[in-house]
């Protein structure tokens, strides 16, 4: 990158406000998530409360660890990274602080209505129709905030983290207007304009693409800058960088029926979703492996970083989940894992392996540069945090395979003469030591979530750190 | 290849184009024929229209998200069509909106409930108490259902809209017989009457299969 007199005046402010919703939101989304666990192991903890049971508070729990908590850490690496390596401020700084504030009352929004009882019945899309319109209006804003800082670059080329960003709000913008299309009755009740079996395949593209461009292709942006910055090593392959992401923007938006393998939905969508699916292990590869070789000749660098092990940890968490997708995804396998808590552990494998943990390196790369600290207050407790959320996933996902696979082999057991092994109510029996362990993953990992909020919180402040060296000035700018 | 791709590089408006032309094949070629496709638009010849009370009821099952933990979907396996019943198929949701698939088994499937030898005291009990009655179950109760009476206030509109953007075949006189009941025996329905005449309406359409 290019030096000295040309230095642009990097606009924060916006980024700041976003990198401390994503430690707030994180600390409290992962809450709500531990409740809940507890919720299925202990159902007295429902309470008799209607807007304490579980059925309305794991939309909100899915809503604030990927919208409030990823989408906080998106949009906020994002408008940090545009500026970096696009060498420029910000365009629009005050349509930015609109996106800020704007996606916070979204969030504000959502955390009221959905306890309460509003929703759409439409997973990862529960919002009802006065809040999706004030998410596409903030979202709109968000991405002309995005280009025109590209478009106002003052390098030639757009880097490549950038390319990622930009199909993640293009795409997500797409997905999120086409599946929210529903008739009003009330301010707080619509239904779905689409019927039966196209409402399902119309949600599943959507719900898929959730994953495959909210946190697949966004965190790839993220990865695709702080795995270098902080590893000072090029990324390994600009020319595998172009091949997976026009592969996997491509091939992700068709892999949408393999959430609807042997429903209703007709057999050539399933069939389509279940190739396109497997294709994309590829793609998905790509960028792993495309991350973990930056790190080719600074693999010391793993046991003296713990930031480092953050994101490269992340990246084997997102390969190996990647490979548990496609394999999910065909139909033989998905007979035995569909509607079991596989598929919830699959899920989290991602969720906290990958988009939690490559969110928290970047983050711990991020607060110092943006607050202008020298480093976080705490690099042990970094290390503790780091270790706190592998054996926390660990210990979920293994929990929720067994529980899964348990629940798919119960379910299908019949007997010599053609009679089920299993009533539905035996089978359930069996999932409370599971369910006990995966509350306590989520407690572990919960745990690590509010080490990095008291750590930011220190950074931030300015405060003395444990090896007893004053962080107040910042090397760098 | 680099070389051609530094156009699109340093282009952003061109990046924007070509990223949504790549976005947009999926959906177009998965979603779009299922609008013309038989099987997903032509109701089944046994189905019927939810009448007001079931409609309510379904409203309160969508409030209290049973479909997170309740599928609608009995998959054409072997070992589901014994369990639940005959299995699922898009002529039945035609006239559903949304649908209420769901993607996850914490309990039971209930696609096919309405054919189930249970009694409608059972499921009064099972929702007040769910423990009361299945001792292993982890639901939440649900005891506020019996006590809040049906918020009939959008009922007439909902019909309406059912009728007229969705194309369920009401005749005027079904909704003014509907809304009749609704000022008359159903005013005073609790919203757990409203949800038990949904959960026994359920796989009614597939009643003779059983």
């Amino acid at each position: 990158m290019q030096d000295t007199a040309a230095t642009p005046t990097y606009d924060y402010q916006v980024v700041r406000q976003f990198t401390v919703a994503t430690v707030i939101w994180g600390v409290v989304g992962m809450l709500v998530g531990v409740w809940i666990a507890a919720q299925l192991a202990w159902p007295a903890l429902n309470l008799e409360i209607p807007w304490l049971t579980f059925g309305r508070l794991r939309p909100l729990h899915t809503n604030a660890v990927i919208f409030a908590f990823g989408g906080s850490a998106l949009i906020g690496t994002s408008l940090y990274v545009v500026q970096r390596t696009c060498e420029t401020a910000l365009a629009f700084p005050k349509v930015a602080s609109f996106v800020f504030w704007g996606y916070q009352a979204v969030i504000v929004l959502a955390a009221v209505t959905l306890p309460l009882g509003f929703t759409s019945a439409k997973e990862y899309a529960e919002l009802e129709w006065p809040i999706d319109i004030l998410l596409a209006v903030v979202w709109v804003a968000y991405a002309l905030v995005f280009f025109a800082t590209i478009a106002r670059r003052r390098t030639s080329h757009i880097y490549v983290a950038n390319w990622f960003y930009g199909a993640f709000i293009i795409a997500v913008a797409l997905l999120h207007i086409v599946n929210s299309a529903a008739v009003p009755i009330s301010l707080t009740k619509s239904y779905s304009a689409y019927s039966g079996a196209i409402d399902a395949m119309v949600q599943w593209w959507y719900g898929h693409n959730a994953v495959g461009f909210f946190l697949t292709a966004g965190f790839l942006g993220m990865m695709y800058y702080y795995v270098p910055i902080q590893a000072q090593r090029p990324i390994y392959s600009y020319r595998l960088s172009i091949v997976h992401f026009w592969a996997l923007i491509a091939v992700y938006m068709w892999a949408g029926p393999h959430h609807l393998h042997y429903s209703s939905l007709p057999d050539w969508a399933q069939s389509v979703g279940m190739v396109f699916s497997i294709v994309l292990l590829a793609p998905s590869w790509g960028g792993m492996i495309n991350g973990v070789m930056t790190l080719s000749g600074a693999w010391h660098k793993l046991r003296t970083d713990p930031i480092i092990r953050f994101l490269i940890v992340a990246l084997s968490f997102y390969g190996m989940s990647t490979f548990e997708g496609p394999m999910m995804s065909i139909k033989t396998v998905n007979a035995l894992s569909h509607n079991t808590d596989w598929t919830i552990g699959h899920v989290h494998s991602g969720a906290l392996g990958w988009v939690a943990m490559i969110t928290m390196g970047s983050v711990y790369v991020m607060v110092p540069r943006l607050f202008n600290r020298q480093r976080m207050y705490s690099v042990r407790w970094i290390n503790a945090h780091f270790w706190l959320s592998t054996i926390g996933t660990v210990l979920y996902i293994a929990a929720m395979w067994v529980s899964g696979i348990m629940q798919g082999l119960m379910w299908r057991a019949v007997n010599e003469d053609g009679t089920l092994t299993y009533n539905f109510v035996q089978e359930l029996a069996e999932r409370q030591p599971f369910y006990i362990v995966r509350l306590i993953g989520g407690v572990i990992f919960l745990a690590g979530m509010i080490l990095m909020a008291v750590n930011v919180w220190m950074t931030i402040r300015g405060t003395r750190s444990d090896e007893g060296e004053l962080n107040l000035v910042g090397a760098e700018a | 290849m680099a070389n051609y791709h530094s156009v699109i590089e340093k282009n952003v408006g061109l990046m924007i184009v070509l990223t949504l032309v790549a976005v947009s094949f999926g959906g177009l070629a998965e979603i779009v024929p299922l609008f013309w496709q038989k099987a997903t638009t032509e109701p089944m010849s046994t189905l019927r229209p939810y009448s007001a009370l079931e409609m309510a009821g379904r409203d309160v099952y969508i409030r209290e998200s049973c479909h997170v933990c309740h599928t609608q979907m009995v998959r054409p396996l072997r070992a589901e069509t014994e369990r639940f019943g005959p299995y699922s198929v898009a002529g039945e949701d035609v006239w559903e909106h949304p649908f209420l698939w769901g993607s996850k088994r914490t309990g039971p499937d209930l696609d096919r409930v309405g054919l189930r030898p249970i009694t409608e005291q059972w499921h009064r009990e099972h929702l007040r108490d769910p423990r009361q009655v299945v001792p292993e179950s982890n639901m939440p109760a649900y005891p506020w259902l019996a006590e809040n009476t049906v918020d009939w206030s959008h009922m007439e509109r909902t019909l309406k809209v059912f009728k007229n953007q969705f194309g369920v075949p009401y005749s005027d006189q079904d909704i003014d017989d509907q809304m009749n009941k609704v000022r008359g025996e159903w005013a005073d329905a609790t919203e757990e009457d409203a949800v038990v005449a949904y959960l026994l309406s359920l796989g009614q359409a597939r009643r003779e299969e059983r």
